[in-house]
């Protein structure tokens, strides 16, 4: 049953990819723009650019390139960066890590103020301290990602400059790490310098990216915390001795978090989404933030390249949301 | 000295002020089965739930006293409160299949409370759970703790969340109608097994029903509801003799079989409802409600 349902969901997955991937190819070479014509210096020839377009292959028919290219990709070749002339999948497996701590922070940062948003507002119903508290969420939901970015900027980079608000680390420092995992590794490595460090880079970008996630948590949470308090498995609980905080956490919290789950899921792709902007905006070398120069450069391969890869993410991560709904609920699990 | 008193208790809306419970007052003594009975409306789960501490948020107490063992619930803090009821009293609820947690195993949710509130061992609150489990007639007691409520027939379930308002040996239980949402067949078995664990551990049983054949079998005592005012409280034997109010009269005249749970409580008389109106109405004015 288990096995069928993921067999079955690998095949869509498979599916999923080659359409995107179709769709990114035609589209960035239907656009205006030559690749090679940017890159070479402003005197070069006719000549010069044509030997270059055949050079990269794209002088030949569309498909006859999309040929070549998922031939390439069956082999473990992304094809080379016009740009820097560097294997695309050096450079995007290289930007990965970047993003992936990225975005993982700000679902955490996500999770954690949503989620205490929903409780305080639960079990602080019908005060006024939930009048602020939705007042708060519609106010963080109805600005975008990028905008909290730049007024984060403003606040704690220029105002009150205490954290950094460029890059991912201070390039003074010297780093010992093998991987692209910084807040990971310096971590593990007990360099806590390091990691404050990298922290401090990353807490603005982060939760620029986690206030809008934050505030449907928070939403969505609370409002169906609120259904569920007037269960009466909830109401038999507070017969039994038991308090408010324990009935809010231990009795409605393990139903409530179901359908908010689902949603954060479909979210959690969003906020990969906003890192191209929020990671341009922060100066944070990761994917997105190369993504947008891949574009301007018009550099073919190295944009299919992330697009596929958000790709992978995506429905990575929709894979695993799925699977968590299947333990958290035990109706499913029980088929 | 009774274990539950309930003098002059008032309930009403927050928002509108509207009386749900009018002055309400009755007595249970120690292991004896009181019966609440009226038609829907009248206020019998409000009682229950005023004295378990479970109103609704919407409805509040405007006056009165609930006197459990020898303690006015009314005064104490709320944590105070809901220690006290939680040692001393359960619930066992009208809807089985709402009423256990979907997404918890049987087994804490019978325990839990004896671990966390009472301060049991683990071990020995399982043990007991396994015993009540055994005593409720469910079969593999041990396989039992170890599902989800999902598993489960609502027989199965009923009879798990008695033997989970007898596991802290309470003093009282509510009972709220707690077999108009089973299968007939199922009914009398719960009915039997309520009575039985009732008399064994010597409970005493708050039983609010719309059933008064359930009434005549089960309790020693009853009050009998409208409109949030209790119109007259015997004993069963002197109230099916002869009952004093006309409204009991004609509610005993038309009561339908015990094997027929959805039998209506009507007919009553108009002119007996009319009376009743009018006397609500003027309680009312004095009350200046
Ligand atoms: N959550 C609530 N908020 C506001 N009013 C309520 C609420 N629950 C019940 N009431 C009102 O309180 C009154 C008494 O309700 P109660 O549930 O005690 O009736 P009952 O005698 O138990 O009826 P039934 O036989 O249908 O269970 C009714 O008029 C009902 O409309
Ligand atoms: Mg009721």
């Amino acid at each position: 049953m288990f096995w069928q349902k993921l067999i079955a969901r690998i095949g869509t997955t498979a599916v999923t990819l080659i359409g995107v991937a179709v769709i990114v190819f035609v589209v960035i070479r239907v656009v205006p723009g030559n690749p090679v014509a940017m890159m070479l210096p402003p005197g070069a020839t006719e000549a010069d650019v044509a030997r270059l377009t055949a050079l990269y292959g794209l002088d030949k028919s569309i498909p006859a390139q999309f040929l070549i290219w998922v031939q390439g990709v069956l082999q473990g070749d992304f094809g080379t960066s016009i740009t820097t002339r560097q294997p695309v999948l050096d450079l995007v497996l290289g930007r990965l890590p970047a993003t992936l701590e990225l975005s993982i922070m700000a679902l955490v940062m996500a999770v954690i103020i949503g989620g205490i948003a929903a409780l305080t507002g639960t079990r602080l119903r019908g005060t006024k301290a939930e009048g602020a508290i939705d007042v708060a969420n519609g106010m963080a939901l109805s600005v975008p990602d990028f905008l909290w970015g730049l007024a984060l900027i403003l606040l704690f980079g220029v105002l009150v400059p205490v954290f950094h608000i460029s890059g991912r680390v201070t390039p003074s420092l010297d780093l010992p790490f093998t991987t692209g995992f910084y807040l990971f590794e310096s971590l593990f490595r007990l360099r806590f310098d390091l990691w404050a460090d990298i922290v401090s880079h990353m807490l603005m970008p982060a939760l620029a990216l986690a206030i809008p996630l934050a505030a449907i948590i928070g939403q969505l949470l609370k409002q169906s915390l609120k259904e569920t308090m007037h269960l009466d498995y909830v109401t038999l609980s507070r017969t039994k001795g038991y308090g408010e905080n324990h009935v809010i956490t231990r009795e409605a919290l393990p139903n409530a978090i179901l359908p908010t789950l689902t949603l954060v899921g479909v979210q959690f792709t969003f906020l990969i989404g906003g890192t191209v902007i929020v990671e341009r905006l922060f100066s944070y070398e990761g994917l997105g933030n190369m993504a947008i120069d891949a574009v301007i450069n018009r550099d073919l391969p190295l944009i299919q390249g992330i697009v596929i890869l958000f790709a992978v993410i995506f429905t990575a991560v929709n894979l695993v949301v799925d699977l968590l709904y299947t333990v958290l609920n035990p109706r499913l699990r029980h088929g | 000295m009774s274990f539950l008193s309930v003098k002059n208790l008032t309930l009403r809306l927050r928002d509108n002020r509207a009386p749900l419970l009018r002055d309400v007052s009755l007595e249970v003594s120690a292991g004896e089965v009181h019966g609440l009975v009226g038609e829907s409306g009248a206020g019998k789960s409000m009682i229950g739930k005023a004295v378990l501490g479970i109103l609704p948020r919407a409805v509040e107490i405007a006056g009165g006293e609930i006197w459990l063992d020898g303690v006015d619930l009314l005064t104490l803090p709320p944590a105070a409160r809901r220690k006290r009821v939680g040692g001393l009293a359960a619930l066992i609820p009208q809807d089985p299949l709402t009423a256990l947690n979907p997404s918890r195993r049987i087994g804490p949710q019978i325990t839990d409370r004896l671990v966390d509130i009472l301060g049991w061992k683990r071990t020995e609150a399982e043990a007991r759970a396994l015993d009540l489990l055994g005593e409720v007639q469910i079969n593999d007691p041990a396989r039992v703790m170890r599902q989800y409520p999902h598993e489960l027939s609502g027989g199965m379930r009923q009879r798990i969340l008695i033997a989970s308002a007898f596991a802290a040996e309470p003093k009282l239980i509510v009972a709220d109608e707690p077999t108009t949402a089973l299968d007939v067949t199922v009914q009398k078995q719960i009915l039997r097994l309520i009575a039985g664990m009732q008399a064994r551990h010597g409970t005493a049983l708050l039983f609010v029903t719309h059933d008064l054949g359930v009434v005549s079998k089960v309790c020693q005592s009853l009050s009998v509801l409208y409109a949030g005012r209790i119109l007259e409280q015997s004993t069963v034997r002197d109230f099916f003799a002869a009952p004093t109010h006309p409204y009991s009269a004609a509610l005993l005249g038309a009561t339908p079989k015990y094997t027929d749970p959805e039998g209506s409580l009507t007919p009553v008389p108009e002119a007996i409802i009319a009376r009743l109106r009018a006397e609500i109405a003027a309680y009312d004015e004095a009350h200046h409600g």
